[in-house]
């Protein structure tokens, strides 16, 4: 029974294999036949397949804007387009106001929300809130003034004091609020900070019940922007069942927030249930805007408009990154080809044929039979790498360009060397007389850690520069990362075990001259009695036997006495025909 | 490819045995010089960086006629005005082509300037108006400093995390150091050797730059590891000295680095010149640069000094004896 756990481990192991490869399989015919969205072929990047390019042009009132501003415009973009996915988009400016950005397929409302719109938000406490149907009539019935008239006063008569301050509510506000039609919402991105604004929620106007739902505000001026924000992202909240948006503010806005809560929170408890609320205001309109139930000190609240998962991990993105310190509009918008014809895609795959086929060749040379192994890992793990691509392409926008296309092919070289570390570490364990299958498992053992610890940088790699790296450089990351993920895969679910099933046969575990684990060939350091017996039957070369009997005695000459003792201990289990034990 | 498995079964003997550490002054003497000359080299002969990272001119035709939408025109048509230049031509919508190249002239205190030339060559290539559907424009770069910025913020933070993890797997800082200056030597002269060939850099290379980085840690770490075993089950009462113990595991992995060179052919533009170029650096620097580091590093400590002084002189009775 002892012999065959490891077998039992093995077959185990291929089958496991086996279930997850069936898994990834069906997930991605889940994708193609009933979601309609994955397909059996990986997406392409914009250089091989071509994709939509928009040209933003920057609204400016006078002259031309800095090419500090456009810079970081084109930063900004660029970090809220890399944040819906790893698709490699080409953000860059063109001419003194306009910024192009390519991104690879179609562009969809939702990432042409997120390209263009500044998201400039700033938080303002709510003076008065009204249904926004309310007409150009007055709730006294008489006329409503004309908010153009100059008799009306606009400076408040008492200077106000905070941000609630209802003495901000000068009788032009007031008229301007009455007048406000919220279906013709004007750019107010650029409104004057230190002023109270007037401006509605933001409502989908092709929605009726959304539109019917509008409110329209007189807010107080700015007490808090998004320059405050260190952090935001989305979730869930589960008790109420709906997409929310989570702040974080730097230690500034915490405490500027704090005050503010602490004002609101006083209107709640005194009954005042307009100017309790404050108003998330983003690029001029209203995403939300709750009622203080609380004094919120740790400036992390949550903002929870009407937002589906798409819309509140948009928001969420351009807060992180910050607002665009100019606003855009779209110019133009066009199908745009790949730069690199798919003859080039072509040429590298057939490259990629040429170097795979020398790895097989250098494998064969080198390892005998045993690269067949090495040839059937690669195999497994090209499937693996080109079903996951397909999934990932569904799932995460995941394209593929020319050089993600060599690196794959690199990396997939780069896992050769892992195989040659393990039969290596396998061919040691012979040379220093162990049985097949011992040195197999003792072989086994020490490639593992070394494996383990140096996947792992490559790992940390990857994940270090997928955080904090943009563009092709988090591409590269993503690909790294994931290809080592696999490789471990192979080498632990593939490699060893089918190394476990081979030392169990004939041909390996007897060490025949083309199995690549001959140790005759491979010059045992010290062989016990059980491997002399071998090493007699299958030498037929009288001269090389000589030559590595005298190697032996070379090596065992300069052997340690800890290693002659570790030897002998070998020997000694060897002969017993017990498993190989842990090294 | 017997020979080659003898070449194996004596370095792992320790028959055949190149002294990585014994002639350590001499490498680390021609690893200075190499680092030096590639300082040298990127000085006096700055590497050139593509379109992505410069920005660059473009072109943009408009009104072509469907039959006429052939991306290769463009660049028989910059080729025969700029010369040798990197272009990248793209369709736009149905009827607009737009082609960018490396920054150019748009003025000239004689003639027409190189924009003008290529202008009017592209709309005979299309055959259509230069004045009235040819415009050219400056574009930025893709590739922008924030992106360089971000990306070596993300390098930084990842070699002190591999130090650290390195340190605490081999349970001492000095084959982190000795691995992480190893890896420096590998950017330090790859960098060189480009400027040196006056090969240009674009997003590709530097996505080989990144490979080899990851691969030439992955193999130090390999060849560590090796010396780790080999380190370990040395007994105090082993007759090797530290230093020979490290060359021993160094020859042991060389035949890796055999397979490895091997498995280097790749071949695909620049991605496969960096990783060529990197990944015979690499092996040169962990071999030559990082192991004989870490000997020197190792060797000072008292109680290795003090194994390798009472081998000394056991060797030298038994010469004696002889």
């Amino acid at each position: 029974m002892a012999t065959s756990t490891p077998v039992r481990h093995a077959w185990r192991a291929l089958i496991g294999l086996l279930a997850i490869i069936a898994v990834l399989f069906g997930i991605n015919s889940l994708g193609v036949y009933a979601f309609e969205k994955s397909s059996w072929t990986p997406e392409l990047a914009l250089d091989l397949q071509g994709g939509t390019q928009v040209i933003l042009k920057a609204n400016t009132e006078s002259g031309e804007p800095s090419s500090e501003q456009m810079n970081q415009a084109v930063t900004i973009i660029r970090q809220r387009v890399d944040a819906s996915g790893v698709g490699e988009a080409e953000v860059t400016t063109e001419g003194n106001s306009n910024i192009v950005v390519a991104v690879p397929g179609k562009l969809d409302e939702a990432q042409r929300a997120r390209i263009e719109s500044s998201a400039q938000m700033e938080l303002r406490s709510v003076l008065l809130a009204t249904g926004a149907a309310t007409t150009s009539i007055g709730e006294d019935g008489k006329a409503t003034p004309d908010p153009a008239d100059p008799t009306l006063d606009a400076t408040p008569t008492a200077s106000p004091t905070d941000g609630s301050d209802l003495s901000w509510l000068t009788p032009k506000l007031q008229a301007e609020f009455l007048a406000y039609d919220c279906s013709k919402q004007a750019d107010l991105s650029n409104a004057p900070k230190d002023q109270p604004l007037v401006t509605c929620d933001r409502a989908d106007t092709e929605d009726p019940i959304a539109v019917a739902q509008q409110q329209k505000y007189i807010l107080g001026p700015v007490e808090l922007t998004g320059n405050e924000i260190t952090d935001a992202s989305n979730g869930y909240d589960q008790q109420r069942g709906l997409w929310i948006v989570q702040l974080n503010f730097n230690g500034d806005g915490a405490s500027k927030f704090a005050e503010v809560s602490k004002r609101l929170y006083g209107y709640t408890t005194a009954g005042d249930t307009q100017r309790n609320r404050f108003a998330f205001v983003v690029d001029g309109e209203v995403i939300s805007a709750p009622t203080m139930n609380g004094i919120i000190s740790d400036g992390r609240p949550q903002i929870s408009g009407t937002f589906t998962q798409e819309s509140s991990k948009v928001l969420a993105d351009q807060l992180k990154f910050g607002a665009l310190p100019l606003s855009f509009s779209v110019q133009s918008d066009n199908v745009i080809s790949a730069t690199l014809g798919t003859q080039q895609l072509q040429i590298g795959l057939i490259a990629a044929l040429i170097g795979l086929a020398l790895v097989a060749l250098y494998s064969l040379l080198s390892y005998r039979a045993l690269g067949f192994v090495i040839i059937a890992s690669l195999a497994v793990m090209a499937v693996i790498t080109y079903i996951v691509l397909c999934i990932l392409a569904w799932r995460m926008g995941f394209r593929l360009s020319l050089a993600g296309v060599a690196g794959l092919i690199v990396t997939i070289g780069f896992t050769a060397d892992s195989f040659i570390v393990y039969f290596e570490r396998i061919r040691d364990e012979l040379r220093d007389g162990k049985s097949v299958i011992a040195a197999v498992e003792d072989g086994w053992d020490r490639a593992k850690r070394t494996i383990y610890i140096s996947k792992s940088i490559n790992i940390l790699c990857a994940v270090v520069l997928y955080i904090l790296a943009d563009a092709t450089v988090k591409g590269f990351a993503f690909t790294l990362g994931l290809t080592t993920l696999i490789d471990i895969l192979i080498f632990v679910l593939f490699t060893h075990p089918v190394m476990q099933l081979l030392a169990r046969t004939r041909f390996f575990g007897g060490g025949h001259v083309l199995s690549g684990m001959n140790s005759e060939a491979l010059g045992a350091v010290y062989a016990g009695r059980a491997q002399f017996k071998a090493v007699e039957t299958t030498s037929s070369v009288r001269g090389k036997a000589a030559r590595d009997a005298k190697s032996r005695g070379e090596a065992a000459r300069r052997q340690t006495i800890a290693e002659r003792k570790q030897a002998e201990a070998l020997a000694a289990r060897n002969g017993s025909d017990s498993k190989g034990g842990d090294a | 490819m017997a020979s080659m498995n003898q070449l194996g079964n004596d370095l792992y003997t320790g028959k055949t045995s190149v002294p990585f550490v014994g002639k350590r002054n001499l490498w680390f003497l021609i690893a200075g010089l190499l680092v030096l000359v590639s300082i040298l080299v990127v000085f006096l002969r700055p590497p050139q960086f593509s379109m992505e990272f410069t920005g660059g001119t473009q072109f943009t035709v408009s009104g072509v006629a469907a039959e006429n939408l052939d991306q290769g025109k463009a660049t028989e048509a910059v080729r025969s005005i700029a010369g040798d230049v990197a272009t990248k031509v793209t369709t736009v919508g149905t009827d607009g082509i737009r082609v960018q190249t490396e920054a150019l002239e748009a003025d000239s205190s004689e003639g027409a300037s190189p924009v003008q030339q290529i202008s009017e060559a592209l709309a005979t290539a299309y055959k259509v108006d230069a004045a009235e559907h040819v415009s050219s424009s400056v574009v930025g770069a893709s590739w922008g400093a924030d992106v360089t910025r971000q990306s070596l913020w993300g390098l930084g933070i990842f070699l002190a995390l591999a130090f650290v993890i390195l340190a605490l797997y081999f349970r001492t800082w000095k084959m982190s150091a000795a691995a992480i200056i190893g890896l420096l030597d590998v950017l330090v002269i790859t960098f060189g050797v480009y400027a040196l060939c006056g090969f240009e850099i674009s997003p590709a290379a530097v996505i080989g730059f990144l490979t080899i980085l990851g691969y030439s840690l992955y193999d130090t770490t390999v060849v560590f590891d090796k010396i780790r075993e080999t380190t370990a089950e040395q007994g105090s009462a082993s007759h090797r000295t530290f230093g020979e113990s490290v060359n021993l595991g160094v020859n042991q992995t060389l035949i890796l680095f055999i397979g490895a060179l091997g498995l280097g052919a790749q071949t695909l533009a620049d991605i496969s010149l960096s990783i060529t170029v990197g990944i015979i650096v690499a092996a040169y620097s962990t071999l030559f640069v990082a192991a004989p580091l870490y000997s020197l590093f190792r060797e000072n400590e008292p109680k290795i000094k003090s194994h390798d002084a009472k081998v000394a002189r056991a060797r030298e009775r038994d010469a004696d004896v002889a």
